[in-house]
């Protein structure tokens, strides 16, 4: 009997995005402000960043984060300064979570020599030796086995630290991913792999390509402990993770979270996104997650209407400073093209 | 001095680099356990234990890319590669990642890792196992790419690499690894990018490194009993190349041939005879000849391999053109 090919073509459309659950347990209120400030300079940040492509002033590809801020913050205020973090090319904001200022990240993408890199990465390529971001990258996955050899590197080294790495859905289904995984499961390697999975590899939806409905089931294939979280509900990610990493410190070992999430616009600035419905964008922006912490801060008397709206106020304010530090910054100097092709 | 083989130059080189710097390890198939795959890393497990001599699993780009993080995390790699046939599945980590780490980053982060293995045809491999690879490796910005032809410069340049805070591709050959050679017993380094001239003559410059220089040796001795007295040069170092040398060498000689194992299209060959071309113009008497592997992929049996690559017989053939005999 031949194979029939399974037909790609007639995915069915995604099942409603689950309700939230009540979260917010465990986390102070004070915190929890925190965390709603930080999400929502992201999101203000993001929108400033696709206005100014807009604008003209700078091009390239862009890719934002607006939607996934929870997965962001959430994993990211569990790290200490010492430890690693290496991403994707849809990184700006977690750049700025592990320490790299808001006005650098902007500058870097208007090619300003104030930038992360001078001018020399843009969008895609944020980087700092100090903050221990060791990289935006662009090959879909190759960051995979580099965080091994970060990982490989603290376990030489003795140390406790664990690294971050962050990839797509879609860069699951790379060879290097595969390859990375089963190292760093063989090796004990101290690497939280988190996979954004926004549900579309560029304009594909991850299920016309991947045989497994759930994405950490791979971790099956290496013995790897694995776990999803709500990647929409900033406190559970926060909790989720905070119970996670002590445990990698303590007893290295690699971990693989899924975290379900969504982003509301295009893969870069330039895709309109045709290829989803607008009620399933909607259904995910009815549980935005800084949406719902809000909801959450006045329901549990924690926070007012007011306060929120000032919150929402400095936040824009923060990232127009960071646009005019950029706007200001000079321009990146000619000699840097030709520097640092090679190490003394 | 001691007469060794090339593997225990090679072998030595790391494992005195190893003893130097802590931060220095080894990681490939078959390096720790099997004694490698060619022996170059034999005894180091013993000597050194499992935590500085690892080994990989089949997954060259995997194991690649964790020598980049390790490096840009503080260590020093050595990553050996069974043969750059199977280091071409790195190539991602190699070229868009250990290559580039260093501009994108505007500096902040340096990859010091050595990529090292055998490269081209040994004997009888067939057409998987038996490509050259300079050509393409040495066409990124990022990379150095060393090619030594004898065990001393094996042994001087290897610990260089190790040193050095770049990637920096080794190419060894699997044929070359039991040709013995005199290394002295103190410690010495050889410098990246100094090539050397192995012969010296008046009448033409052969041009060859890796296995290549010794067929040009070779060469040079049959082209002596006809009375022509050829000199022969081995860059050693192919990116950054020696020009310097290679053009005062020309200047004298005025006729260069170059043996290149790889195909012709965009060879390495093919650089240094635009170089050459460009600058000794007025110094040269002919136009500068090449010999390559010939434009098919390579055969199995053995009289078939031998037909399509270079040999004396073709190199004599390419001196004698350039002496328009």
């Amino acid at each position: 009997m031949a194979l029939e090919l399974r037909d790609n073509k007639d995915v069915k459309p995604a099942p409603p995005a689950p309700p939230p659950a009540p979260g917010a347990a465990a986390t102070s209120p004070a915190l929890l402000k925190e965390i709603y400030q930080e999400m929502l300079f992201y999101r203000r940040f993001e929108e400033r960043v696709n206005q100014a492509y807009q604008k003209g002033k700078f091009a390239g590809f862009c890719h934002l984060h607006i939607g996934q801020e929870a997965v962001c913050v959430g994993v990211q205020r569990n790290l200490r300064p010492t430890d690693w973090l290496i991403s994707g090319y849809r990184s700006h904001t977690q750049a700025i979570a592990k320490g790299i200022k808001a006005e650098q990240v902007m500058a870097e993408l208007f090619g300003k020599e104030g930038g992360s890199v001078k001018g020399k990465g843009g969008s895609m390529h944020m980087f700092s030796k100090e903050k221990r971001f060791l990289g935006g990258h662009g090959i879909v996955g190759g960051q995979c086995p580099i965080a091994a050899g970060v990982g490989f590197a603290i376990r030489y080294e003795k140390k406790d630290d664990i690294i971050v790495c962050y990839l797509g859905d879609a860069a699951t289904n790379q060879g290097q991913f595969f390859e990375a995984m089963n190292m760093a499961a063989t090796w004990a390697l101290p690497v939280l792999y988190i996979i954004e999975n926004n549900r579309y590899g560029m304009g594909t939806d991850i299920r016309r390509t991947t045989s497994v409905d759930r994405l950490s089931k791979r971790a099956l294939a290496f013995d790897m402990d694995h776990s999803e979280v709500d990647g929409m509900d900033v406190v559970k990610v926060y909790e989720h993770v905070g119970r996670i990493i002590p445990e990698m410190r303590k007893n290295p070992r690699p971990y693989l979270l899924e975290a379900m999430t969504y982003r509301y616009r295009g893969h870069s600035v330039s895709d309109p996104a045709t290829y989803r419905t607008k009620e399933e964008v909607k259904a995910y922006q009815d549980r935005d997650p800084i949406l719902m912490l809000g909801e959450h801060l006045k329901a549990a008397g924690q926070a007012t209407d007011e306060e929120l709206k000032g919150f929402d106020k400095q936040a824009r304010e923060k990232a127009k400073a960071a646009e005019d530090w950029a706007d200001e910054s000079p321009k990146s100097e000619m000699k840097n093209a030709w520097a640092d092709v090679y190490a003394e | 001095m001691a007469l060794i083989q090339f593997r225990e130059a090679l072998g030595a080189a790391m494992s005195e680099e190893m003893e130097r710097d802590p931060t220095v390890f080894l990681m490939g198939e078959e390096v720790g356990q099997y004694d490698g795959a060619y022996k170059v890393s034999k005894g180091m497990l013993a000597k050194f234990g499992p935590k500085r001599v690892w080994d990989s699993p089949i997954s060259e780009n995997g194991f690649g890319g964790l020598g980049v993080g390790a490096a840009m995390a503080g260590l020093r790699p050595i990553i050996e590669m069974m043969t750059w046939n199977f280091g071409i599945q790195a190539f991602d980590q190699i070229v868009n990642h250990a290559a580039k780490m260093l501009y994108m980053s505007a500096g902040e982060f340096p990859v010091p890792i050595v990529f090292r293995g055998p490269n081209g045809a040994a004997h009888m491999l067939g057409a998987q196992h038996s490509q050259a690879y300079e050509a393409m490796l040495t066409n990124v910005p990022g990379l150095k790419v060393i090619s030594p032809s004898t065990p001393y410069d094996g042994k001087g340049l290897l610990k260089s690499a190790i040193r050095d805070n770049n990637p920096v591709i080794f190419l060894e050959s699997e044929i070359m690894y039991a040709v013995k050679g005199e290394v002295p017993d103190e410690e010495y380094l050889i410098p990246i990018g100094k090539g050397d001239v192995k012969r010296e003559g008046k009448d033409v410059t052969i041009i060859a490194w890796n296995k290549m220089l010794h067929l040009a040796l070779k060469t040079a001795e049959a082209l002596a009993e006809e009375g022509i007295d050829a000199e022969v040069l081995d860059p050693r170092t192919l990116q950054p190349l020696d020009e310097e040398l290679i053009f005062a060498s020309v200047r004298k000689t005025h006729r260069c041939v170059i043996i290149d194992e790889s195909w012709s299209f965009a060879a390495v060959a093919a650089q240094i005879s635009d170089r050459v071309h460009k600058e000794c113009f007025d110094d040269l008497d002919a136009p500068v000849a090449r010999v390559h592997t010939d434009w098919v992929l390579m055969p199995y049996a053995e009289h078939l391999e031998e037909a399509v690559l270079p040999s004396v017989e073709k190199a004599v053939k390419a001196v004698k053109e350039t002496l328009y005999l």
